[in-house]
């Protein structure tokens, strides 16, 4: 975002002063805050913040990201992917592999190669490791892979018209078949093991207070940029042809519009959002394997969605929090109910909460005229029945 | 098709008893007493070279007194190898009862290196054995393994045996042995009689033959041979993948049946229906402990009683997950798959709550265990056989129930058109529960078929899930053939691949090519005429 100030201001207006509000309360809480009271009040301070709080909030940060990037498709574009946790996993898999690198011989085996090679009795890289060792080229790659991915595979998708319920079990089975593959040792990824123990990243310690709160903050400035971005294509005449795309796009094609690179546009971009996600994800949780690309991790991000309030940019964010805040609870106090929980959820939500949690606030309160809404009528929070008809 | 099982079985038994040989109380000849006395040697390289010796020069007569020394009944005194057999003491070389115990009658005992040598020696023995079964195995053991100082015993082996089926290992075995020898003749005798195996060790015997054979004509008969195996390879590895493509197929074809008729007629792709399978599986389970515990007797029946009852618990299942869920979903068909996923978690963390986490076992009846063995190494197991044909009569009630019944008429009357079915009096709502149902139970009994060849756990349809929808993609929707044709070709295709490429890239590989069928072809193998194309 270097571009001129004239180029910033629709993105400024997209969003409301009530919304650049939260996102400076936000972004003084994670870069100011949190900091300070991780890296500045003594362990024993009743104010002082964990390591485990602040890796569970930035984790929790980057799965808000992808339900960000899982909303612009399905919340406003009608697409459901089943495989968002691919372009997640994709991205995690990119940066993991700078972070491999960056062991260099403090592995087990004190080797150049990373240590699951040695095992396998590798004796060099293959190609595709090339490079991985500059930290800027796996960035790049965290974003191109994923993008990639996405791009070809929406081009074939999209251009014949695989739609609804038939693109969802499609993007399942992309995902599915990309964990089998990479479960593989031969495909040069770990195999099951994946990707860990991590020593540093750009030079710094992994595990130091300081990188942390420096993840941490960079995760949410992400989310917050992501959420600046999507308010704003969502806003633009762009966002329109979403919409359009998803209530009527045999009447889109008609009026003239080819939807073919509206969908393939905002799918792609879509992939790189959860690419980015899952690069700023690997190092904080200190691991990345194939089970994060199985069909049950990438149906959690649409409940995640679906829970907060899909067609509403807040609500995806909300309802990652609390799914995973839930989740957290849950796998500490009584695992065993953990699925049956997330199982009723899955029901009760669609059942009886089609707009979300956001659906049901606005419900209950009339909505005041912004001057935002007035001036884009943003937020589709209709019956559910017009979303995916 | 159990009767018919124990006639063909009989047969041969009844024809080998005949061609057996002396009982082995009798000994047929006597043994040499130097050779038995080794028997009785301090050293154990002695004693290994008086058994294998024993055993070359009697054959089956060598074989109670080579038991009695696996046995520890073997004893010496003064020179006199005796074999005790209960009470009595017999002289090891004639086989007659001794009068009276001999003084200073010593016991033979052997240590573990004996105890290999002597176990190694009976079980090459055991193709002298009456029972024809025992002797087969010996033979084909043999086959695989054989060591030249057997070569009298096999040509004693191959002079007694009429049994065609044991005969065949007996000369491979036989031929192994002698293309090792110095005689030029030999060796193309042997050459020629291994070109009649079928075999991975016969296959690299002769690539071995026709690279190190020094005589020409050998050389060129060895190569000839090995063609001959090689054909007969590459058929065996084509019916046993083109089998077990079909009874993986039939499994598929199972899951996905009902998942089409669900998709058919309400639009709604049921991602629990993998956990249906599961339902049917541990109801197969629960009928199997319920015979073990109260019908011990008629245990290899359970499988028949289980057929009603996995179906009931399936279609129990899906009529609840009808009514309460799916039937407030239909115009939303993307929330019902995260509805019915929802379900799916419900369900596996049932069964972990009520048969624990661990899989459990279902064990074959035992008239589905062995198998048919249509060429020398392609055996189709009967459970698999049992499979296919379950599959095709489960398909043929499902054909017939949907052409010929009322409901069925029904059901198609709503698959093609809800609204018009609805205003000619079809009461779509209870055909919508009754379809659902259906389909949920033959999930049930694909399930219970697949606890026949896999494991039955918690997630165990999660596995099939996937699988089961790329069929109803790739057939179409609401289309009995095109799901017949889909599960059976892609269930012959990923076995085939899987020879070529291991089961992990066949998989990719299957799913890529959907990705790219559907490209050409969005409606399936079987489109239905004049269904609306957009909505």
């Amino acid at each position: 975002m270097t571009a001129r100030s004239s180029l910033l201001l629709p993105l400024f207006r997209a969003t409301p002063r009530a919304g650049w509000w939260a996102v400076a309360a936000a972004a003084a809480l994670a870069f100011v805050v949190l900091p300070a009271l991780h890296l500045l009040v003594a362990p024993g301070h009743p104010l002082h913040v964990s390591d485990h709080v602040v890796t569970v909030a930035g984790k929790i940060a980057c799965y808000a990201t992808v339900a960000v990037a899982l909303d612009l498709v399905w919340g406003y574009a009608g697409i459901l992917s089943l495989g968002h946790g691919l372009f997640f996993a994709l991205g995690g898999y990119a940066f993991g592999m700078y972070l491999m690198r960056s062991i260099g011989r403090d592995g087990v085996y004190q080797s150049d190669l990373p240590d699951f090679m040695v095992f396998l009795d590798w004796k060099e890289l293959p190609w595709f490791w090339h490079g991985t060792d500059h930290a800027a080229w796996a960035v790049a790659l965290a974003v191109l892979v994923p993008g990639l991915v996405a791009f070809v595979f929406g081009w074939f998708a999209f251009r014949s018209r695989i739609r609804g319920v038939y693109f969802s079990i499609i993007t399942q089975a992309l995902t599915y078949a990309a964990m089998l593959l990479f479960f593989r040792n031969d495909t040069g990824f770990g195999g099951n093991n994946g990707f860990t123990d991590f020593k540093r990243i750009f030079g710094f310690p992994i595990a130091a207070p300081g990188t942390r709160v420096a993840l941490f903050a960079a995760s949410v400035a992400v989310l917050l940029g992501t959420l600046v971005l999507c308010r704003w294509l969502v806003t633009s005449p762009f966002g329109g042809v979403l919409r359009a795309v998803r209530d009527g796009e045999p009447r889109l094609r008609c009026l003239g519009y080819e939807p073919l690179w509206f969908k393939l546009g905002v799918w792609t971009l879509s992939a790189v959002l959860c690419g980015v996600a899952g690069a700023l994800y690997v190092p904080q949780v200190g691991i990345i394997n194939p089970s994060e690309m199985s069909t049950a991790a990438s149906i959690e991000i649409a409940i995640w969605v679906a829970v907060g309030g899909r067609g509403t940019l807040v609500g995806a964010v909300l309802g990652a929090v609390l799914v995973n805040l839930a989740k957290s609870w849950f796998t500490k106090a009584m695992p065993e109910l953990w699925l049956f929980f997330l199982g009723f959820l899955f029901v009760a939500v669609t059942l009886f909460l089609p707009g979300g949690l956001v659906g049901l606030l606005r419900s209950r309160r009339p909505r005041r005229p912004t001057p935002a809404s007035v001036a884009a009528p943003a937020s589709p929070d209709g019956p559910a029945e017009e979303v995916t008809a | 098709m159990r009767l018919l099982r124990v006639l063909l079985l009989c047969a041969p038994c009844l024809a080998a008893s005949h061609a057996a040989r002396a009982a082995p109380d009798e000994p047929a000849k006597r043994l040499d007493p130097a050779v038995l006395a080794g028997l009785a040697a301090e050293d154990s390289a002695e004693k290994i070279e008086a058994i294998r010796a024993l055993a070359i020069q009697a054959g089956p007569g060598a074989v109670p007194v080579l038991q009695a020394l696996a046995d520890d009944r073997l004893q010496v005194a003064g020179g006199r190898v005796l074999v005790a057999d209960g009470e009595a003491l017999r002289d090891a070389a004639t086989g007659a009862i001794l009068p009276a115990p001999p003084d200073g009658a010593e016991a033979v005992t052997i240590n573990n290196r004996v105890r290999r040598a002597l176990e190694g020696t009976l079980s090459a023995l055991r193709v002298f054995d009456p029972d024809r079964t025992v002797r087969l195995a010996a033979a084909t053991s043999l086959a695989s393994s054989v060591t030249p100082e057997l070569l009298p015993l096999l040509d004693e082996a191959l002079a007694a045996e009429r049994d065609g089926a044991v005969r065949e290992p007996l000369a491979l075995a036989r031929a192994q042995v002698l293309l090792r020898s110095d005689d030029r003749a030999a060796r193309l005798d042997a050459v020629r009689a291994l070109g009649e195996g079928a075999t991975r060790n016969v296959r690299a015997l002769l690539t071995a033959a026709a690279a190190d054979e020094p005589d020409p004509e050998v050389r060129a008969a060895a190569a000839r041979s090995l063609g001959a195996v090689e054909r007969r390879l590459l058929l065996a590895d084509v019916v046993n993948s083109v089998f077990s493509g079909l009874s993986l197929g039939s499994i598929l074809l199972l899951a996905a049946l009902g998942l089409a008729i669900t998709y058919g007629i309400m639009g709604v792709i049921n991602m629990a229906h993998g956990e249906l399978l599961m339902v049917g599986a541990y109801a197969g389970y629960a009928v199997q402990t319920f015979f073990r515990r109260s019908f011990p007797a008629a245990q290899d029946v359970y499988v028949l009683a289980a057929i009603p009852v996995a179906f009931a618990a399936a279609f129990t299942v899906g009529v609840l997950m009808e009514r309460l869920v799916i039937r407030h979903l239909y115009r939303r068909p993307l929330e019902s798959l995260l509805a019915t996923w929802g379900l799916s978690l419900v369900l596996i963390q049932t069964a972990r709550a009520v048969f624990g986490a661990q899989n459990v076992q279902v064990a074959n009846p035992s008239w589905m265990s062995g198998g048919v063995s249509v060429l020398p190494s392609a055996v189709l197991p009967w459970n698999r056989i049992a499979i296919v044909c379950f599959s095709a009569g489960v398909l043929l009630v499902t054909w017939l129930l949907l052409q010929k019944t009322r409901l069925g008429m029904f059901v198609r009357a709503v698959t093609q058109n809800r609204a018009m079915a609805g205003c000619v009096g079809v009461p779509t709502g209870r055909v919508d529960s009754l379809a659902f149902g259906l389909g949920a139970g033959i999930a049930g009994l694909g399930g219970l078929a697949l606890a026949q060849i896999g494991n039955v756990g918690p997630d165990m349809g999660q596995l099939y899930v996937v699988d089961s929808f790329m069929v109803v993609v790739l057939g179409g929707v609401g289309q009995l053939a095109g799901a017949v044709l889909a599960a059976l070709g892609l269930g012959v295709a990923a076995k085939f691949l899987e020879g070529a490429t291991g089961a992990v890239v066949a998989k990719i590989l299957v799913l890529a090519f959907i990705v790219i069928f559907i490209q050409k072809r969005p409606q399936g193998l079987f489109a239905l005429k004049g269904r609306a194309v957009e909505g």
